[in-house]
């Protein structure tokens, strides 16, 4: 049985890589901009951002000081047995994390703004979990700053809208954030469901590496659409002018009441900080992403 | 890559010089505010107290560092620029008032909050966002921190920084604005 004590061990390491360093695929989707960049200021704020990743790894310092907010999507085998609360331990885990490796504090109440210092608070961290046949225990870790997350956008639209009006609400509130979501990001859509559910999708949608496609065809299409408007924007890295604005966009689906069409986007800076982690036996293994 | 080097207090003469495009660096002093000191600088001045450090000619980094505590004082591990626009309500009187000279931070400034700042002579100056290792590489000491009553982030940092940059002057005095291209 996997115990409380690997189990938290394992949490606080998926913290600290996920903070330290950025997964492969996105460092990739950086080179790749900084390739394809004419623009001056434009290649130098791609060559500050890879000098950067090289400096937190090599430093083991926390890549951005908006070390931000966790959200856990957990899940959880039916037939798993644990002899401890998950959410009790993920807690110990993310206020371990702060004190060590540090990160900076972020939580505060939203009203009286008071902050609690150790990165946890009601609700927090966030934790999604599903529930899975089996005995199965997967765990995907997405940190987020408030810059890119500021600008996450909810548009209940008409449902006789068609998906110009999707893309268009896309390309609105881009063109509204300017450099100030951390550009180049990526773009997490959420279409259908309900409200909640499409927001819920938008930010799953943000997990999914930048070299996978989308299986749903359609969706792969509006994604490739998207993405080249996106970049014919000028907003460019950090807003100053350039060809990258987004490194990829990310759809999900759900079914909705024929009178709605929900449509939430929620963005990722190019800081896109992620871990995973899976039940090996009796351990947690950290995947490096 | 040729930087224009900046040495705060800063004059009017080279900041009028600096144009949008320009790349520079900041050695010397540079103050951090953000949210609620900028709230509480502007407290103290309407109630014609004096700010407890002189930001005259200065220059403010819109940041909110990630510290460690270490047996031999805070160290600034991570100290990357935040957004600026979210002070924008505050940002020129803010500026009019102290007499600051350049504003460092990400993402710009409203459109009029950029023409106003223009017009009291203050530069807005371009860090990578998210590249917080980078810029603290460059602080070569903490000279003091004031107001940590309203927490690391929020409290105003005074550093001494070497070669802080590349900065990319944004908004110039004369009103040229790096952000306003795609909107046109």
């Amino acid at each position: 049985m996997l115990a409380e004590a690997k189990f938290r061990a394992a949490i606080v390491k998926m913290l600290r890589r996920a903070e330290i360093t950025l997964p492969e695929d996105v460092v990739r989707a950086l080179k790749r901009s900084r390739a394809r960049e004419r623009n001056r200021i434009a290649k130098l704020q791609l060559d500050c951002m890879l000098r950067n990743l090289d400096l937190a790894k090599n430093l083991g310092a926390p890549i951005c000081q908006d070390t931000g907010t966790f959200t856990f999507f957990i899940q959880l085998g039916s037939e798993l047995r644990l002899d401890f609360d998950l959410e009790k331990s993920l807690s110990k885990a993310v206020a371990q994390a702060t004190r060590e490796v540090p990160l900076r504090a972020n939580i505060v109440d939203p009203l009286t703004r008071k902050n609690t210092g150790t990165n946890l608070g009601m609700r927090q961290p966030s934790v999604h979990l599903e529930p899975v046949p089996g005995k199965k225990l997967s765990i995907d870790l997405l940190v987020k700053g408030a810059g890119a997350e500021n600008w996450s956008r909810l548009f209940m639209l008409r449902p006789t809208d068609e998906k110009i009006a999707i893309k268009r609400a896309v390309l609105l509130t881009l063109v509204e954030a300017g450099g100030q979501l951390c550009p180049p990001v990526i773009v997490g859509l959420g279409i259908g469901g309900s409200a909640d559910a499409a927001c819920l999708l938008a930010k799953k949608a943000l997990l999914r590496p930048l070299s996978s496609k989308n299986p749903d065809k359609k969706l792969a299409r509006m994604e490739r659409e998207i993405t080249d408007a996106a970049n014919k924007l000028d907003i460019g890295p950090m807003g100053l002018g350039g060809r990258t604005t987004v490194l990829g966009v990310h759809t999900a689906k759900a079914a909705c009441h024929t009178a709605s069409l929900p449509v939430a986007i929620n963005f990722q800076c190019w800081a896109a900080r992620r871990a995973s982690a899976r039940l090996a036996r009796d351990y947690l293994r950290v995947e490096a992403p | 890559m040729t930087l224009i080097k900046l040495r705060p207090p800063l004059t009017e003469r080279e900041v009028t010089k600096l144009k949008a495009g320009d790349l520079v660096s900041v050695s010397g002093a540079m103050i951090t505010a953000r949210d609620k000191s900028y709230a509480r600088v502007l407290d103290l001045l309407h109630s014609h107290k004096r700010l407890p450090v002189n930001m005259r000619g200065g220059v403010v980094y819109h940041c909110g560092p990630l510290v460690k505590k270490t047996p031999r004082g805070q160290k600034i591990v991570s100290a990357g620029p935040t957004t600026s626009a979210r002070l924008d309500r505050m940002q020129a009187e803010f500026v009019r008032r102290t007499g600051v000279m350049a504003l460092v931070g990400k993402g710009g400034l409203g459109e009029e909050v950029a023409v106003e700042l223009a017009r009291l002579g203050c530069v807005y100056l371009a860090f990578t966002g998210g590249a917080a290792v980078l810029a603290a590489q460059s602080i070569e000491k903490v000279e003091r921190v004031l107001w940590q009553d309203l927490g690391d982030a929020e409290a105003l940092w005074v550093l001494r920084v070497r070669d802080f940059g590349p900065l990319v002057v944004a908004v110039d005095t004369k009103g040229n604005n790096l952000y306003l291209r795609q909107k046109r």
